[in-house]
């Protein structure tokens, strides 16, 4: 062997050494991060909900990170959720309470996320911090909303008020402010029927709703809050742009949170629309309502893949 | 996210198309976008990385490879697999002669009792007599919510407000149900969580107690990776025969749908398509196809111009055309095929590529705008059609308007826009598909097919213009001639004086 082959050969071990990255020079275990690898943690990303598009932000930058090199999915996860985490966090008060008088809170959604259920969570809640609650049924669409909403109401002992069925569910609401005002009770939810963020006439009246719980406290509602059946997938997206467009929506309640559902869509939607998640729902119990914590959130979307 | 999903579509047939024929290769980007749009729909990961598997393997033989619009036969076999995966369908209650016991089932807030009030309507317009069983003994007010629809429909209903034991209620449900007469029970259970074991054991205990004929899971369309899970337990406690899909009037894809049949491979019997009582629908797994791949209904609009364009009729009208004849007449059997295909407008949205079209159009509605050309070619003779710009004349011209029941002008108007028409469609008939499809896009973009704009009728030379060259030169010709014409009077004046 010439010399020139022997400083190629030599050259060629150098090579190969830098192409390994030197953070992994001393790892036993671990994977390539390669095309398949990439694929796998997309897949993973989509099965929490996030939806195509966030899982594909994340593998993008993961590639760019740490492709060709040796690492432990595991790592990598790690870093993920706490870039996550950092996304959805919001302030540790979820509840913004007026400064003076009642605090009036608009709850809205699709038909079945958990509104009624959630109302009932959120009045337990206000009654644990002391707080009197007046309840309004402004369902006066759906059969048995208002009797559902009142079963609530007396077995928790708020005040409620309601109409008869097929009335104007704004009246019901300028009524409910109204008695809030009257009784001087501190918090004041007005339930909505649920709708279809696609129906326009039935958007339309919500934001009448909501106009009209401006009438008597200029500022009210105080907090618009989007009950989000947890299992929803990336109708989601749609469900929080239209909702936010009719009545500005201030937060989420995810709901059915105690299934397997990952609730990821949230994940796009505080990225699309900037919509934090305010508390959650994890039992069908008053008690079963949270405040949203991101890390453990976070760390059950991926419980059981890493 | 609808729109991009359909821009990316568009763009994974543009990749495929004009590239010949279907390669390994340029097949992967699109069956790529392909698993895109169904994990955009919400389709388990595995489902559609199945799915996605299976159509490679058909796509790749042979004879998609030697077929002449590969493209096509890619979209089909995408679309035809999608629909064989949510087939066959099977709307049948499976009712037997006495009473029959229909069971529903679901995670909360899935759409059980809304859908139980909508399945005894539909038992009831069939000629049977259905009776609503409050079996919901959890939700608040759930009870009070099964009578009022009961009521509303005028149907039969068994409730026992103070009941702990759904199982109880069912049993003496159907006690009642042969003391009244009625023949198909409906059981409205309490919504669940499929990891609740307390609960699940009790639905089981009700499916063995009853032996209920048929067990239905309800599942919301928007639904969306947990769709499996939950299915898979569900089948699992109870042996599901049938699946309805709710909440479709919205603008979720409804991927559940793929992936809810794939893990319990029971038919999806029926969608729910509105809150109101009369909305439910049988299921069809083409439309469901279409929805969840979310590019129109480009497949069926295939099907469907095979099914009604009458082969013949266009065959004879393709000869015509080619020999350079077009008349009024043909031209309104062209529009009133086209009509039977659905309203112009969708029909256009159906069309990768035509979307903006149909955006275009708006409010303008094309088909009104169709029906009276129709009237107007039909209140002409048969040799007007045949040469409208040489026969109408202003009398022929009020007659017509005055049968169609249109303006004079637009008489006039349809005559004009219909000779650059003539000439397009002679043009076009002449070119293989592909580049027709491109003459139809290129005529969208200069605008042409917008209804109301006037057509542009095509420039041919007259003979008289001329080059500003030949102008130049004739000028100076005239001048010359000028000089010429007055240095003669000049002469003629000088020689007369002389």
């Amino acid at each position: 062997m010439g010399l020139l082959e022997k400083l190629k050969q030599g050259l060629k071990k150098t090579t190969q050494l830098l192409n390994t990255d030197i953070r992994d020079l001393f790892k036993t275990r671990g994977r390539l991060v390669d095309d398949e690898f990439l694929r796998e943690l997309f897949e993973m990303l989509v099965k929490t909900d996030m939806g195509v598009e966030a899982a594909q932000e994340i593998t993008d930058e993961v590639a760019v990170a740490f492709r060709a090199r040796v690492v432990e999915m595991a790592e990598v996860l790690e870093q993920i959720k706490q870039k996550l985490k950092q996304l959805l966090a919001q302030p540790a008060a979820p509840i913004a309470m007026a400064a003076t008088g009642p605090t009036v809170i608009m709850v809205a959604g699709v038909n079945g996320c958990g509104k009624t259920t959630s109302i009932a969570k959120l009045t337990h809640m206000f009654q644990c911090q002391g707080k009197r609650v007046v309840l309004g049924a402004a369902d006066t669409f759906r059969a048995a909303a208002v009797e559902q909403l009142t079963v609530w109401a007396n077995r928790l002992g708020a005040e409620i008020v309601t109409g008869p069925s097929g009335s104007d569910p704004a009246s019901v609401a300028h009524r409910t402010v109204a008695r809030a005002l009257e009784t001087q009770a501190d918090v004041c939810i007005v339930d909505t029927a649920g709708r279809l963020q696609t129906q326009q006439t039935l958007m339309q009246q919500l934001s009448k709703i909501h106009r009209v719980l401006g009438k008597q406290i200029p500022e009210a509602p105080h907090e618009v809050l989007l009950v989000l059946d947890a299992t929803t997938g990336q109708n989601g997206i749609s469900q929080a742009k239209h909702f936010t467009d009719a009545v500005r929506c201030t937060g989420i309640v995810l709901a059915k949170l105690d299934g397997t559902a990952k609730g990821g869509v949230v994940v796009a939607i505080r990225k699309q629309v900037g919509l934090p998640v305010k508390l959650v729902g994890i039992g069908e119990k008053p008690e079963d309502l949270a405040v949203f914590e991101p890390g453990p959130f976070v760390d059950a979307m991926f419980a059981e893949m890493s | 996210m609808f729109e991009s999903l359909q821009e990316n579509l568009s763009a994974a047939i543009r990749a495929l198309r004009g590239r010949g024929k279907l390669t390994e290769s340029n097949m992967r980007e699109g069956l790529e976008l392909v698993r895109r749009a169904l994990l955009e729909a919400d389709v388990s990961v595995e489902v559609a990385k199945d799915f996605v598997a299976r159509v490679a393997e058909k796509a790749v033989g042979e004879r998609v490879l030697k077929s002449i619009d590969p493209t096509r036969q890619l979209i089909y076999i995408v679309y035809q697999e999608l629909a064989a995966l949510m087939g066959p369908v099977d709307h049948s209650l499976h009712l037997k002669p006495g009473v029959s016991i229909l069971m529903l089932c679901g995670l909360q807030g899935s759409g059980k009792t809304t859908t139980c009030g909508k399945l005894g309507r539909y038992v009831a317009q069939r000629g049977r007599k259905p009776m609503l069983v409050a079996a919901d003994l959890q939700r608040p007010a759930a009870i009070e919510q099964v009578q009022i629809i009961a009521q509303q429909l005028g149907l039969a209903v068994y409730a026992e407000p103070t009941a702990k034991d759904p199982v109880a209620v069912c049993q003496a449900a159907v006690k009642q149900a042969a003391l009244v007469g009625a023949q198909v029970l409906i059981l409205d259970t309490a919504g669940r969580l499929h990891v609740d074991q307390e609960l699940m054991d009790e639905l089981t205990l009700l499916d063995r107690r009853l032996q209920p004929d048929q067990v239905y899971l309800v599942v919301d369309a928007m639904t969306g990776q947990d769709a499996v899970r939950s299915a898979k337990a569900f089948n699992e406690a109870l042996e599901l025969d049938g699946v309805i899909l709710t909440k479709l009037d919205g603008d979720a894809r409804g991927g559940a749908a793929l992936s809810v049949k794939a893990v319990t491979g029971v038919p999806i019997k029926f969608v729910g398509v509105g809150e109101h009582l009369d909305a439910l629908e049988e299921f069809h797994p083409d439309r469901m196809a279409s929805r969840i791949l979310g590019f129109g209904d480009v497949i069926s609009l295939v099907e469907q111009a095979k099914q009604k364009f009458d082969e013949e009729e266009l065959q004879r009208q393709q000869a015509k055309l080619r020999k350079g004849e077009f008349t009024l007449e043909d031209f309104k059997n062209l529009i009133l095929q086209t009509k039977r295909l659905g309203p112009i407008n969708k029909l256009l949205s159906f069309l990768p590529g035509m979307g903006g079209l149909a955006q275009m159009m708006g409010d303008l509605d094309a088909d009104i705008q169709l029906r009276r050309t129709i009237g107007i070619i039909d209140s002409m003779t048969p040799e007007e059609r045949r040469n409208p710009k040489d026969l109408i004349d202003h009398s022929r011209r009020r007659r017509i308007a005055a049968g169609a029941g249109v303006e004079p002008h637009e008489v006039s108007e349809l005559v004009k826009q219909f000779e650059p028409m003539a000439d397009m469609m002679k043009r076009i008939a002449n070119l293989g598909f592909r580049d027709r499809m491109k003459a139809v896009q290129e005529l969208s973009s200069s605008g042409l097919l917008t209804p109301g704009a006037r057509l542009a009728k095509q420039k041919v030379g007259t003979g008289k213009r001329l080059t500003p060259k030949e102008r130049a030169k004739l000028k100076k010709e005239r001048e010359r001639m000028e000089r010429r014409r007055k240095r003669e009077e000049k002469r003629k004046r000088l020689g007369g004086n002389d």
